[in-house]
């Protein structure tokens, strides 16, 4: 479309003053001012209180904590994500539609939910905590519980960013590679990985970023124990129950930055990805 | 049996049976990647949805109905219906708002504007709440004409209304701007070209088309609405039989040893996750959806 009839259709619909200005002024309303609120509150801390409050060691700790366990969450999904979307895609089995819709359950399923229910099944006395208990592998109450609550909170992503690009494949290029001689494992690493990938690593880094910030499912199975199985946000949330907000926000702050980072990296990733698929189509 | 279930579906487009032979695996590894994929699915996705309803119901039928008929269960249902039933429709007047902005009409700094929408997702739940906390807490910036006033936000439903409002905002408007953006715009220029004022054009000609787009949006939004935890456990001050949601109840209940009332409690969220799930489902057969988060 041409310049001149982008402009004549501004005068042609009507309500762009109307829907731009209330858009505009609801973001600034409940997303801008109260974001700007915690960088501004970080300024009534001098430097080395802001330093003090988010980088001692119990908060050191609980940020490698979280990206590491967030990090491990997130390889753990992509791998076994593929497997999903690949066999959701690709095979007719009893019941794949019912698996199918259930798969976004950690998008529909309230945290506080998913977390009392991980806790239950991985207790030393649960379903599934017990026998491994007996195998002398400790899940609830240590650091492989806040691993166990972000594989399931981030499953979701992978998989639905690598199903639609596994149903757009054109089968051409699979059957080209497959008479020319390749095996079946050629065929995936060297055809399906490459088509795949970017949409694998879109799905990886927003399992990441949801794994970071996540505090409902992972609080009731973490145990919480200070510097061992403390993760980030419950530093943030201790700190507020202590009445030390600027530290709190002071750690907030942090995580902010990390968060937005990850969001522009992901939002270059998705562009990236769309124009991929476009061109594959 | 085996293979006869188990057949691969994608069919060749050739119709060649060369051609489908080559793009599928050998029944054994059909076999051995189904079953990982369940034994993962099932693990960290069916048990947890099991064990909530196994949970409530252990202690037998009455326990449960004591559990859910709950004075104190009531009145946090009802503070969770009044946060999503606020939240709810005011995220969908901006996310149309913002996608008929958006897809209708071009300015300066709109992939900025579309970032900005999306900012609330990336953010941790907990920072969620504490932001608002700054904002009208006791030392906040407006704590102080609030209290003048005898306005109380925190720790009081308004400020479960706006954490809501805060972590659901995204919802509604990045289904409706990819959706609006695929449709164009001539079918709106036209009706406006023929005289129809803003409204009959966005209710006659707009609606219609989005009406799929638009209710999954709802039905995402509403599910998180309901089933916010960290920014509502913010703000909310947990008062019980007067800021509790349904969520934190499930908290507070759990943190007393209260597991089976915990679980019965948890077992209505676990029903309404299931029945977005159905929803969503559904409105998906329609050829809307499938978009990630």
């Amino acid at each position: 479309m041409s310049t001149s009839g982008a402009s004549s259709a501004r005068h042609v619909l009507p309500g762009f003053r109307l829907t731009l200005g209330f858009t505009l002024l609801y973001l600034l309303v409940i997303v801008l001012i109260p974001l700007s609120s915690a960088f501004v509150k970080t300024f009534t801390l001098t430097p080395a209180g802001f330093v003090a409050a988010a980088f001692s060691p119990r908060v050191l700790a609980a940020y490698r904590l979280s990206f590491g366990a967030a990090l491990l969450a997130a390889t753990i999904n992509a791998l076994f994500g593929c497997i999903v979307a690949w066999v959701l895609v690709r095979y007719e089995f009893p019941g794949r539609r019912v698996i199918d819709a259930l798969v976004d359950l950690p998008f529909a399923l309230p945290t506080s939910v998913a977390g009392i229910a991980l806790t239950a099944l991985y207790a030393p006395n649960g379903v599934l905590g017990a026998p491994l208990e007996r195998l002398g592998v400790k899940v609830a109450f240590t650091p492989l519980g806040v691993l166990v609550a972000l594989v399931f909170i981030g499953m979701p992503f992978v998989v639905r960013t690598v199903q639609p690009v596994l149903e757009d494949l054109d089968p051409e290029r699979e059957e080209a590679a497959a008479t020319l001689g390749a095996s079946r494992f050629a065929v995936f690493w060297k055809v399906l990985l490459p088509s795949i990938r970017p949409a694998l690593i879109t799905g990886f880094a927003l399992a990441f970023a949801r794994a970071v910030g996540e505090y409902g499912s992972v609080v009731f199975i973490a145990g919480n124990i200070p510097l061992v199985s403390e993760i980030t946000p419950l530093i943030i949330m201790t700190k507020l129950e202590q009445y030390d907000y600027a530290g709190a926000t002071a750690v907030a702050v942090v995580m902010l930055l990390c968060s937005f980072t990850l969001l522009l990296l992901i939002n270059w990733l998705q562009g990236r990805t769309s124009r991929v698929r476009e061109a594959s189509a | 049996m085996p293979s006869a279930v188990l057949t691969t579906r994608v069919a060749a487009p050739g119709g060649s049976a060369h051609a489908s032979q080559v793009r599928t695996e050998p029944l054994w590894a059909r076999l051995v990647l189904i079953a990982i994929a369940l034994g993962f699915l099932g693990l960290f996705v069916f048990a947890p949805l099991l064990a909530v309803f196994y949970e409530a119901t252990k202690k037998g039928f009455e326990v449960y109905l004591r559990a859910i008929t709950d004075a104190d269960t009531r009145s946090a249902l009802w503070v969770t219906l009044l946060a999503a039933g606020i939240a709810v429709p005011v995220n969908a007047a901006f996310g149309v708002s913002a996608a008929w902005a958006i897809t209708k009409f071009e300015f300066r700094g709109k992939q900025w504007l579309i970032t900005l929408i999306d900012l609330p997702f990336s953010v941790s739940p907990v920072i969620s709440g504490l932001i608002y906390m700054l904002l009208f807490g006791a030392n906040g910036w407006f704590g102080e004409i609030l209290r003048s006033y005898g306005i109380k936000i925190m720790f009081a439903p308004p400020a479960i209304v706006l954490a809501t409002m805060f972590v659901t905002a995204p919802f509604v408007a990045r289904e409706l701007i990819p959706l609006m953006q695929a449709q164009g715009k001539a079918e709106e220029e036209c009706a406006a070209t023929l005289g129809a004022g803003g409204f009959a054009t966005f209710f006659r000609i707009t609606l219609p088309k989005i009406r799929w787009g638009l209710l999954y949006g709802l039905v995402l939004c509403n599910a998180r609405a309901m089933g916010e935890f960290g920014a509502v456990s913010v703000v909310s001050g947990h008062i019980r039989g007067a800021t509790n949601t349904l969520t934190l109840h499930v908290e507070i209940l759990y943190n007393e040893y209260q597991f089976a009332a915990a679980f019965a409690v948890s077992s209505l969220l676990a029903l309404l996750a299931l029945v977005t799930l159905v929803a969503k489902t559904l409105i998906e057969a329609h050829g809307f959806g499938g978009r990630v988060r």
